[in-house]
C-alpha cells in the first residue's frame, strides 16, 4: 500500500497550478472479517478498499472529493483528472471564511507490522477453539493505512497490521458473558486461556437470574462499561463546537458543575492505534488533557472551528471525537472489587446509552452480558437486563466512590464503512447510588 | 454527481462483460457492483461550507459450495480484479465447509436466472447556485432571534445504481435517486438550550424539496426551538400518549423491526445488535398488539426511502403483512435465514454498500392506517402528552425495555391541545407497549419517514429504511421530563 500511497501523492503534487494546494487523504484497508454463531462460520469474506479523499484550496476557496480508486497505475491520472474537476467546482464557490489547513510541511511514517496467520487459518483455529460452547463473535484482521499528502511535499503515512476478535459466550436466552482478544500478534495459547476465563465466567451465569427493582444501587462499572458510557460523552463531549453552539452534554461542566476529583481524562497518542495526524495535515500532540481532577481543562478543537470562534487547533479530527481517550487510574483493587461493592451491582457492559436530557448530561442506558447481583461481597447471580437513568454529574461527580488501579487497554471493534484505529485505556468505576429506573 | 474517471473498468455494461470472463470451480457465484454517487451542500450560519462531492464504487463476489458461503470485496473492478476476489470468495466458502452453520446450499442462493431493471424516480439535474442560494435564503430566515444560536441547513443528493450477475444467468439492475434536505437550529437561553429539526427522507429527483416545502422549513423550526426554550419541562406520570408519524417512524423501527430481523432471532446478532424476545414459536399466534395494530413489509410504496424491486440477494421484493389484527405474522428474513428457519420471510437481505455483504434487514416497515381522524385521537385524551420528532433512542439488546425522547412535547387536557413542554422522553415494554394502542391515524393522516443510519452487523453496515405511520394513540405509558 505504501508505494500506492507515494504515487497518488505523487500524482497529487503534480496536479496543482500556481497557488492552488491540493490535499489527499486516504483510508484504505486490506482486511477479512469472519462471524461465527454458535461455534460455527456464519459468514466470511475480504475487503480490499483504498477511499481517497481530495481536496483543492485556492485562494481561500475549497471543495472535496471522495474517490474509491482500485491501485492500479490508472489511479494517478485519475487524481489528475479529480483535481480538474474540482478546478472547476472551486472557480465558483465563494470564500471558505472558516478555511484551515497546515501548510507547514512536517512528515511521519508510522508502520507497525503484525504477526496473524492467515484469517481461513484463524477462523478453522477459533471455529476449534470453541467447540461445545454457544460461541457467537466476530473477528477482523488485516492491514489498516491512514495517510495524508499535500502538494507542498508532505507525507504521513501509518499502516498497523491488527486483529480484533471480540465474542460471547451464551448460557440461556440472553444470559452470556463477553471477551475481546485484539493487537498485533495472535497466539493460540493467549487465545486459549481467555477463551478458558470466558468459560469461567460463564458458569457464573448459570446461577438463577435475579430481578431487582427500581432504584438506586452501588454499582460497579468494568472498563468495557466505562467504554460504553465514554463513547457517548465522545458525541459531543469534548467537542470545542459543540460548546460553542452550545449543545455540548458537558456544557455545565465548568459551569456550575463539576466531576470528581478522581476524574482525569486526556486524548493520548501514546500507545494508542489511532494515526498522529488528521485530514488538514496537522500533526496531533501527543496529549491533550481534558478533564484534570474533575475540572474542565480544553476541548477538542478542528482546525475549522479553530478558525471559527478564534481558537487555537488542537489537533483534532473533523468530528473533534477522542480517537485514544485515556482516563487516569485509581486506588481501587480489582481483587477486592466484590467486597467494595458489598451490597449491589457489578455490571460487566453496558449498552445503547444516550442522553436523556442532553444538557444535564443525563444519561440513560441498558446493562448487558455479564451484570451480577452482589450481595455481603459475594455473587449472588445475574441480573435481568436493566435500565439506568442518571447524570454524568452524579455518575463521575459526587456518588463517584473511586476508579480501579487496574485499567484496560480496548481496541474499537467498529468496523462502520472501515475498521476504526481507536483505542481507549479506561479503569473500572465504582458508583454509590446509580439509579435504575426500568 | 462527481465522475470516477473508472469507466473505463467499471460500469455495468463492463461489469456484464467481465463476469463473462470470469473462470470458476464452484456451484454458484454471482457478482454484485455498486455504485453511489453524492453531493453535500450545508449552509452553517449564513456560510457555505465546502461543497462535498463522493464516489463510492465497487464489487462483492459471492461463492457458494454445499455448506459453504464466501465473499470478497473490491474496489478493482477489472477482470482481474474481480476473478482475484472470486478465487477470494472460493477459498472462504470452502473453509466454511463442515464448519458453516446450516441451510447454505447452492440451490437455496441460487438466481436461476432472474432478470429485472428498476429505474429511478425523479431526475438529479441542477444548478448549484440555485440550491446555494436557496440555502442561504432559508438559513437567514431562521434569523429571528438572537437567542437562535445555530442554524445549519444541507442539501445532500444521492444516486445509486446497482447490478447483480450470476454464474445462472440472472441479471438485475437497480437505480434511486433521493435528495435529502435538513434543517437544525438550536436556540439558547438561561443556561437551556433545545434543538429542533426538520428532514426529508424519501427517494425521489430534485422535485422533492419543492413536494417537502423545504422553503420556509427553517423560520417553523426556528420558531419552535424558541418556543421550546421557553417552555416548561415534560411532566412526568402515567398517562396518554399520543406519538406523530416522525416519532412512530422510530418506534416502528425499534420495536418492531429490529424484533422481527430473522437474523437477530436466529442469534447472528447476539454479540453486538442483540437477540429479540420474538422465538420462532412465536409466528401465527403470538399478540403483539392491541386488534387495531397492522404492520406490513412494504417495498412498494412510490418515494419511501426503502422502496425497491429486489433486494441485494436478487430476490424479488413484495408487500407482505408482517402483524395482522395485532398477531404476529411472519419475521424479516431472506433467502438464507428462512432456510436456515424453516420459516417464511421478505425479500430484506440488504447490504449498505459493495464492501459489506448482505444481512437480514428492514427495509419499509408500516403501520397500515386505521379509522381515527388526528382530532378525534385528541378529544378523546382527558390527560397526555402529543409528541413529536425523535432525539433519543435506547432498547435492550432483545429489543424490549425502551426508552426514547422527542424534541417537542405538547400537552393534552381535557381533549384539548395546550402548550409546548421540553425534553419529553417515555418509556416501556415492547411485549405490552403495543397492546395499549388505543387509536390508529385514518389514511390521510398516514406520513413517510425514514432513517437513513440504521447500524447493524458485524463488520457493521449503516442503512436507509423507511417507515409509513399515521399518527397513533398509546394509553397508561410512563412519561417524563428532564432533569430540572
Amino acid at each position: 500500500m505504501e508505494a500506492w500511497f507515494d504515487a497518488i501523492a505523487d500524482a497529487a503534487r503534480a496536479a496543482a497550478r500556481g497557488s492552488e494546494l491540493v490535499l489527499l487523504w486516504v483510508v484504505a484497508e486490506r482486511s477479512d472479517f469472519v462471524r461465527f454463531n454458535h461455534g460455527r462460520l456464519r459468514q466470511a469474506g475480504s475487503v480490499m478498499q483504498r477511499h481517497v479523499g481530495l481536496r483543492l484550496v485556492d485562494r481561500g476557496r475549497q471543495s472535496s472529493v471522495g474517490l474509491e480508486l482500485d491501485g492500479s497505475r490508472a489511479d494517478r491520472e485519475r487524481i489528475m483528472a479529480a483535481v480538474d474537476d474540482l478546478r472547476g467546482i472551486v472557480a465558483h464557490l465563494p470564500e471558505d471564511p472558516h478555511l484551515l489547513v497546515c501548510t507547514d510541511p512536517v512528515s511521519t511514517l508510522d508502520i507497525r507490522r503484525g504477526d496473524i496467520p492467515e484469517a481461513t487459518d484463524l477462523a478453522a483455529r477459533v471455529t476449534q477453539a470453541a467447540t461445545g460452547l454457544d460461541f457467537v463473535g466476530f473477528l477482523a484482521s488485516g492491514v489498516q493505512c491512514r495517510g495524508f499528502a499535500n502538494s507542498l511535499g508532505q507525507r504521513n503515512w501509518h499502516a498497523i497490521e491488527t486483529f480484533n476478535l471480540d465474542w460471547s459466550v451464551y448460557l440461556r436466552a440472553d444470559k452470556a458473558v463477553k471477551a475481546q482478544y485484539a493487537g498485533f500478534a495472535w497466539s493460540d495459547a493467549e487465545f486459549g486461556r481467555r477463551l478458558d476465563a470466558a468459560r469461567i465466567d460463564a458458569e457464573r451465569m448459570t446461577l438463577p437470574a435475579e430481578r431487582i427493582e427500581p432504584g438506586e444501587y452501588r454499582t460497579y462499572l468494568a472498563p468495557h462499561a466505562m467504554h460504553e458510557l465514554m463513547g457517548l460523552l465522545a458525541w459531543g463531549g469534548f467537542s470545542a463546537r459543540a460548546r460553542a453552539m452550545q449543545w455540548s452534554p458537558l456544557q455545565r461542566l465548568g459551569a456550575g458543575e463539576q466531576l470528581s476529583p478522581h476524574v482525569t481524562l486526556a486524548e493520548c497518542l501514546r500507545d494508542g492505534t489511532a494515526p498522529r495526524f488528521q485530514a488538514d495535515g496537522f500533526v496531533r500532540p501527543e496529549e491533550v488533557t481534558l478533564v484534570d481532577r474533575g475540572v474542565f481543562r480544553q476541548a477538542l478543537v478542528a482546525p475549522r472551528t479553530a478558525r471559527e470562534y478564534g481558537l487555537e487547533a488542537n489537533g483534532a479530527n473533523g468530528r473533534e471525537s477522542p480517537e485514544s481517550l485515556v482516563m487516569s487510574a485509581g486506588a481501587l483493587p480489582d481483587e477486592s472489587m466484590l467486597d467494595a461493592i458489598g451490597d449491589g451491582l457489578y455490571v460487566g457492559n453496558l449498552w445503547y446509552l444516550n442522553y436523556s436530557d442532553r444538557m444535564s448530561a443525563r444519561v440513560t442506558g441498558m446493562t448487558r452480558f455479564a451484570t451480577f447481583r452482589v450481595r455481603r461481597g459475594r455473587i449472588a447471580g445475574p441480573v435481568e437486563v436493566m435500565r439506568f437513568d442518571d447524570t454524568l454529574y452524579r455518575m463521575l461527580g459526587n456518588r463517584l466512590v473511586d476508579l480501579t488501579a487496574r485499567r484496560e487497554r480496548i481496541l474499537d471493534t467498529s468496523t462502520y464503512s472501515e475498521r476504526s484505529t481507536d483505542s481507549a485505556l479506561l479503569p473500572g468505576a465504582l458508583i454509590d447510588g446509580l439509579r435504575f429506573t426500568l | 454527481m462527481p465522475a470516477s474517471h473508472q469507466g473505463e473498468t467499471s460500469s455495468p455494461d463492463r461489469i456484464r462483460a467481465h463476469a463473462r470472463g470470469l473462470r470458476a470451480d464452484v456451484p454458484f457465484w454471482s457478482v454484485r457492483w455498486y455504485e453511489q454517487g453524492t453531493e453535500r451542500i450545508d449552509v452553517r450560519n449564513d456560510v457555505v461550507e465546502p461543497v462535498r462531492r463522493s464516489i463510492d464504487r465497487g464489487a462483492m463476489v459471492t461463492a457458494v459450495v454445499e455448506g459453504g458461503v464466501g465473499y470478497a470485496a473490491t474496489s478493482d473492478c477489472s477482470l482481474a480484479g474481480l476473478q482475484g476476489a472470486l478465487d477470494r470468495a472460493t477459498q472462504w466458502a470452502r473453509t466454511m465447509q463442515g464448519r458453516g452453520v446450516e441451510g447454505v446450499t447452492p440451490e437455496a442462493l441460487g438466481l436461476a436466472g432472474r432478470r429485472g431493471m428498476a429505474p429511478p424516480r425523479g431526475s438529479l439535474e441542477h444548478r448549484r447556485a440555485d440550491l446555494i442560494d436557496l440555502l442561504r435564503a432559508e438559513c437567514a430566515a431562521a434569523r429571528i432571534d438572537d437567542r437562535v444560536v445555530e442554524r445549519h441547513l444541507a442539501i445532500e443528493m444521492r444516486k445509486v445504481t446497482s447490478l447483480i450477475v450470476s454464474s445462472d444467468g440472472a441479471d438485475i439492475e437497480q437505480s434511486f435517486h433521493h435528495v435529502l434536505p435538513s434543517v437544525q437550529v438550536i436556540a439558547a437561553a438561561n443556561g437551556i438550550s433545545q434543538a429542533r429539526t426538520w428532514d426529508h427522507a424519501q427517494q425521489g429527483g430534485i422535485e422533492t424539496l419543492a413536494q417537502a416545502a423545504f422553503a420556509g422549513q427553517a423560520r417553523i423550526v426556528a420558531d419552535e426551538a424558541l418556543q421550546l426554550v421557553a417552555a416548561p419541562n415534560c411532566p412526568d406520570g402515567r398517562m396518554d400518549l399520543l406519538l406523530a408519524p416522525d416519532q412512530m417512524m422510530l418506534q416502528i423501527h425499534e420495536s418492531i423491526g429490529h424484533p422481527l430481523e430473522l437474523d437477530r432471532i436466529l442469534g447472528d446478532e447476539r454479540n453486538y445488535a442483540g437477540t429479540s424476545f420474538v422465538t420462532p414459536d412465536m409466528f401465527g399466534h403470538y399478540r403483539y398488539g392491541s386488534p387495531l395494530l397492522n404492520v406490513t413489509f412494504d417495498p412498494t410504496v412510490a418515494g419511501e426511502l426503502a422502496t425497491y424491486a429486489f433486494d441485494d440477494e436478487g430476490a424479488e421484493a413484495r408487500k407482505v403483512w408482517l402483524i395482522r389484527d395485532g398477531l404476529l405474522e411472519r419475521p424479516l428474513g431472506g433467502r438464507l435465514s428462512q432456510q436456515r428457519s424453516g420459516l417464511p420471510g421478505t425479500a430484506n437481505a440488504r447490504a449498505c454498500g459493495w464492501n459489506r455483504p448482505p444481512i437480514d434487514r428492514m427495509a419499509n416497515i408500516n403501520v397500515e392506517p386505521g379509522a381515527s381522524s388526528f382530532d378525534e385521537m385528541v378529544r378523546s385524551v382527558r390527560r397526555g402528552v402529543y409528541m413529536r420528532t425523535n432525539t433519543s433512542w435506547s432498547i435492550d439488546d432483545s429489543r424490549n425495555k425502551f426508552q426514547f425522547g422527542c424534541e417537542v412535547g405538547q400537552l393534552i387536557e381535557d381533549g384539548q391541545l395546550k402548550g409546548l413542554v421540553r425534553n419529553p422522553n417515555y418509556r416501556g415494554i415492547s411485549a405490552t407497549f403495543w397492546r395499549n394502542l388505543r387509536m390508529v391515524g385514518a389514511p390521510g393522516t398516514m406520513a413517510c419517514h425514514g432513517t437513513l443510519y440504521c447500524g447493524k452487523g458485524e463488520p457493521n453496515q449503516v442503512i436507509t429504511v423507511g417507515h409509513a405511520a399515521p399518527p397513533c394513540l398509546f394509553g397508561e405509558v410512563d412519561v417524563f421530563g428532564g432533569a430540572s
